[in-house]
């Protein structure tokens, strides 16, 4: 018999265009963990995608929407790599920055109206020489979604943004979307939409008590 | 010694139309004639048939749509300055031979450049990018390059004995003497060099003077020449005035262009880079418009320079049409190139942090783009300001909010729960920013951890001033 003519199995299912599932075979994503334990047992790779679009929507100002991110960053930023914040809504407050370990020489701020934070948000990403992008445009249509989500992919840095939750019930080409929600005087995170995760009903994560 | 000889026949040509391109058929007036005849013509004019030498009634005559333009021989000098600055790139030792020509001795620099072959097509391609037609020759002798480069373009003769023969079979036009001199000797009879060099040295000095003989003497490599040598000044500042007003922006991209690549010849000769620039625009009664072009690292590169020029230039508001541009750059830094780690991937476009800066600050200006700085303050609108951040602070032990409210503003509704407090800060008597607050961290009825402060010893009167976010 010829090896080649009759293949394992194993070798079938090797071949990248089948899908299995099982736990111990996950797909490979690229990730930067987020710091938080529970969040990244949860998602695919365990972390932020890298090279993606994550977005998080939040309710109210003030949930630990930013808490979800600032470990990540913090790491980025001592390891030099840069990491911008785009059009934040308040002063981004460098005492909690640097308790939170931000090295505030690899963070900087865009500040810019919605049409030029949507491009800027998109050279730092495309450009390849920062670590994460991180944008509040409240107003961004998919198309602009869309952009961001490929100036991503092509500079292979982490773009983080924040909208409203208003947006969850919206179609999005963002390969993480998290919602920031209260009940109960506590922060959940519910995942709701990952690439490579298999279950989209994750139970919620209770972050902030 | 190996004294290569650029001569660029056009140089006049171009410093006069250096505002506009020239279109259709021109020429250029003789400066110095006192009946106005023409000094050199473009393509498009000759082939109408305008002669260097006709008078510009005849000129006229034949090509009545010809554009005419005096010599300018301050542009012209500045110009060759120029093309030297470029030239030093390749040699240590770039002398001007006014009004066209420039010495540069590239013994020296035959090994760094892997020879003559290779030197001379770099000097050819970077002299036809930059639009300059041009003849080329190298010779031992200085004097010699010099007279060959206008009769045989592209010569390269290494040994001494070569030249002199090549020097001999000139025709006496060729020579490099004055032409009286060589109208003289050829009303003797003689009709190559190397007749006249044969003559005895009295009998020479007696038919063409001390100066001819002199003259000969250093074609021939038998006395030495001095050349100054050309040094690349420590600042840049360039003028070009337009024939007409210029309306807007589009039409000063032509004469920026020429600006940005004339200060990046001078940078490359410094071997230096510039990080700030001014154009200035004049206006009719006096006005003038300055843009400031400020880069984060030193740059050198033409193409990137204008690039940036541009969209400041086209960004600015111009109130009158412009007069004349001017390219000003007080400081010429060192310029460091840029390191990239050679195992690391290049992603996305590849830029480098300096780069995508610049991109970032010439679109939205330089106020758009901040870094945040701690402040050893206990006041907490003073514990962070924009700036260049210092590593020398360290941050308070106090649980602080991530988001900071530009100004405190009352808080409706009253919070719900008071989780941590109160923390009295009360300080800034001293610069009259004097506060006096009780800062406590509360939660509202939809869950968000606020930070918020009574005035001390009440209990109402809430005041939000930042999200734990």
């Amino acid at each position: 018999m010829n090896a080649i003519a009759s293949p394992t199995l194993a070798q079938v299912l090797d071949h990248p265009g089948i899908w299995r599932r099982s736990a111990d075979r996950q797909p490979r994503v690229r990730a930067l963990a987020t710091g938080w334990t529970s969040l990244d047992a949860k998602l695919p790779g365990g972390g932020w995608p890298q090279g993606a679009l994550s977005e998080i929507l939040y309710e109210h100002d003030g949930l630990g929407e930013l808490d979800l991110v600032m470990p990540a960053l913090a790491a980025l930023t001592q390891e030099h790599r840069r990491v911008i914040f785009v059009a934040p809504p308040y002063l981004p407050y460098a005492p909690a920055l640097a308790a939170a370990g931000v090295d505030l020489r690899f963070l900087h701020e865009i500040h810019a109206g919605s049409t030029e934070a949507a491009w800027s948000m998109e050279q730092c990403l495309r450009s390849g020489c920062c670590g994460a992008v991180v944008g509040w445009l409240p107003d961004i249509d998919y198309r602009s979604l869309r952009r961001l989500q490929l100036a991503a992919e092509s500079g292979d840095a982490c773009a983080m943004l924040f909208r409203s939750a208003e947006h969850a019930a919206q179609n999005s080409p963002a390969a993480l979307r998290l919602k920031v929600s209260n009940s109960d005087e506590a922060t959940y995170v519910d995942v709701l939409k990952s690439r490579g995760l298999l279950t989209t009903t994750a139970p919620l994560l209770r972050m902030r008590a | 010694m190996l004294w290569a000889c650029l001569r660029f026949p056009g140089l006049a040509f171009s410093a006069a139309f250096a505002a506009t391109p020239e279109a259709g058929p021109s020429a250029l007036l003789d400066h110095k004639a006192r009946q106005r005849l023409i000094a050199a013509t473009n393509a498009e004019a000759s082939s109408l048939g305008v002669r260097r030498g006709q008078s510009l009634a005849a000129a006229r005559a034949l090509c009545p749509a010809l554009e005419v333009r005096p010599r300018d021989p301050d542009a012209e000098e500045r110009l060759l300055t120029e093309l030297a600055a470029w030239c030093y790139q390749f040699s240590g030792h770039v002398s001007l031979v006014p009004p066209n020509a420039l010495l540069m001795e590239v013994g020296a620099s035959l090994r760094l450049f892997d020879g003559w072959p290779v030197l001379a097509e770099r000097l050819r391609s970077g002299l036809v990018g930059q639009g300059h037609a041009h003849t080329l020759a190298a010779t031992p002798f200085a004097a010699a390059s010099w007279v060959f480069a206008a009769s045989a373009d592209g010569m390269v003769l290494p040994d001494h004995e070569g030249v002199r023969r090549m020097l001999g079979a000139l025709p006496l036009a060729q020579s490099g003497l004055p032409v009286a001199t060589v109208t003289s000797l050829q009303a003797m009879g003689f009709r190559r060099l190397a007749e006249v060099i044969r003559l005895p040295r009295p009998e020479l000095t007696r038919r063409i003077g001390r100066e001819g003989v002199n003259w000969l003497d250093r074609v021939q490599g038998h006395a030495s020449d001095v050349l100054p040598a050309w040094q690349p000044p420590a600042s840049f500042r360039q003028k070009i005035e337009f024939d007409a007003e210029l309306d807007g922006s589009q039409p000063l991209l032509f004469p920026l262009r020429r600006l940005t690549r004339s200060l990046a010849n001078l940078l490359a000769a410094r071997d230096g880079g510039v990080q700030r620039f001014t154009l200035a625009l004049e206006h009719a009664r006096g006005e003038t418009t300055h843009v400031v072009v400020a880069m984060a690292a030193p740059q050198r590169d033409a193409e990137r320079l204008f690039e940036l020029a541009r969209t400041r230039l086209e960004r600015a508001s111009l109130p009158a049409p412009a007069r004349a541009i001017e390219l000003e750059a007080a400081e010429l830094p060192v310029f460091r190139p840029p390191v990239r780690d050679l195992f690391e991937p290049v992603r996305g476009d590849g830029l480098d942090w300096p780069t995508l800066d610049e991109r970032l600050r010439a679109r939205l200006g330089d106020a758009a783009l901040r870094q945040i700085a701690l402040v050893a303050d206990h006041r907490p609108e003073y514990a962070s300001r924009y700036g260049k951040p210092t590593d020398t602070v360290s941050s308070p032990r106090q649980r602080r909010p991530l988001w900071l409210l530009r100004r405190p503003q009352p808080m409706r509704p009253e919070p719900a729960a008071v989780l941590a407090g109160p923390e009295r800060i009360e300080s800034g008597w001293w610069d009259g920013g004097d506060t006096r607050r009780d800062y406590y961290i509360v939660r509202t009825a939809q869950g968000q951890h606020a930070w918020a402060y009574l005035p001390p010893g009440t209990l109402d009167g809430w005041m939000l001033h930042g999200w734990f976010a």
